[in-house]
């Protein structure tokens, strides 16, 4: 056990060099993915006026609607996801 | 055609005001016109570093607002033939810059010059845009540690998103890399990231590596650029840099330690 311990030792822990290239390529990818996404700006206006046109047709309330956008890769999706509860029907 | 270029970090420290005087003093020892500005308006500092702080009478606010004209601001290096100073102004408050005032000083430069060096002052306001708004190349100055890097991220991303030449759909300001600070012995030990890091981090092309130097402080002490300073490693790799620059490839100097050397070879 004691010679398992002595081996350990041995063994040099990670250089923080290492530490701080993994921890910037984390941060700097996520970071480039909110500012490459200017959609973001307007994706509320955009939730606002879908609201307003659903409402001509149903009630809805404010919280029913959920909208996003999700990169796929290549790929953008724009997620649109409006509830209709019971009373609506 | 005048080439202008911003030096520039995000982070404040890491040498922007050190790398402009060097980096100028240095273009101009090649022959060329030069003239450097001081874009930190209520900190100026290039000045100093460049020695002629006792110089200035007329400064680059006041040339943009009218109250003295553009030769009376200019200060010629008394060392270095082709080298002009235009310092910032020390009194009013960053917002004193806009950018029709910029342009028009920037256009009446690009006659008489070759290069325009801008200074750029730390952080991502007013100020630090200014200097990169007009500029057709970019020094990004990074130092190996984790806050300076991701700081240099953030000026790439603006570099791109709110300069003259992204605004206006133009081709792309030419970015290059430079590391500055760096002590190879650390980096070895697996205590610093390594240029290599940098670069693969920030993706932008390689310009150079200035080391961690005495001589910086010193130089910097006396007024006098570091690039002035012949025995200086740093005034050396800056030397490089300018080479560099003007489409040469110098090449790399690198202090090997003595266990590198006895396995690379």
């Amino acid at each position: 056990m004691s010679i398992l311990k002595y081996f350990y030792t041995l063994r040099p822990p990670k250089k923080t060099a290492a530490v701080a290239k993994e921890r910037l390529q984390i941060i700097v990818a996520h970071e480039r993915n909110l500012r490459d996404s200017p959609v973001i700006e307007y994706l509320p206006m955009l939730q606002q006026e879908l609201l307003e046109v659903v409402r001509k047709y149903i009630a809805i309330q404010d919280e029913d609607i959920k909208i996003n956008i999700e990169k796929d890769g290549e790929c953008e999706i724009l997620e649109l996801n409006i509830t209709l509860s019971d009373e609506n029907q | 055609m005048a080439k202008i270029i911003v030096v520039t970090s995000g982070k404040g420290g890491v040498g922007k005001t050190t790398t402009s005087a060097a980096f100028a003093t240095g273009l101009a020892l090649r022959g060329y016109q030069t003239v450097v500005i001081d874009f930190d308006v209520g900190l100026r500092n290039l000045d100093l570093v460049m020695g002629c702080e006792r110089r200035v009478v007329y400064d680059f606010i006041n040339v943009i607002n009218g109250e003295g004209n553009l030769n009376q601001a200019l200060i010629k290096d008394k060392r270095v033939e082709n080298l002009f100073i235009l310092p910032a102004s020390q009194t009013r408050d960053k917002d004193a810059l806009s950018l029709k005032g910029v342009l028009k000083v920037l256009e009446t430069l690009r006659k008489r010059f070759e290069f325009i060096v801008c200074d750029s002052p730390a952080g991502i306001e007013h100020g630090a845009i200014m200097a990169m708004y007009f500029a057709d190349e970019a020094i990004v100055v990074t130092n190996p540690e984790v806050s300076s890097v991701r700081d240099s991220d953030r000026i790439i991303g603006m570099l791109s998103s709110k300069t003259r030449r992204a605004v206006q759909n133009l081709p792309a300001i030419k970015e290059h890399l430079l590391v500055t600070r760096y002590a190879p012995k650390r980096v070895t030990s697996g205590d610093m990231l390594s240029v290599e890091d940098v670069q693969e981090i920030l993706a932008i092309p390689f310009l150079g590596v200035i080391p961690e130097s005495k001589s910086v402080l010193q130089a910097s002490n006396s007024g006098i650029p570091v690039t002035l300073d012949k025995k200086s490693d740093a005034g050396q790799a800056y030397l490089d840099v300018v080479a560099r620059f003007l489409g040469e490839e110098p090449p790399v100097r690198e202090k090997k330690g003595f266990l590198t050397r006895l396995f690379k070879n």
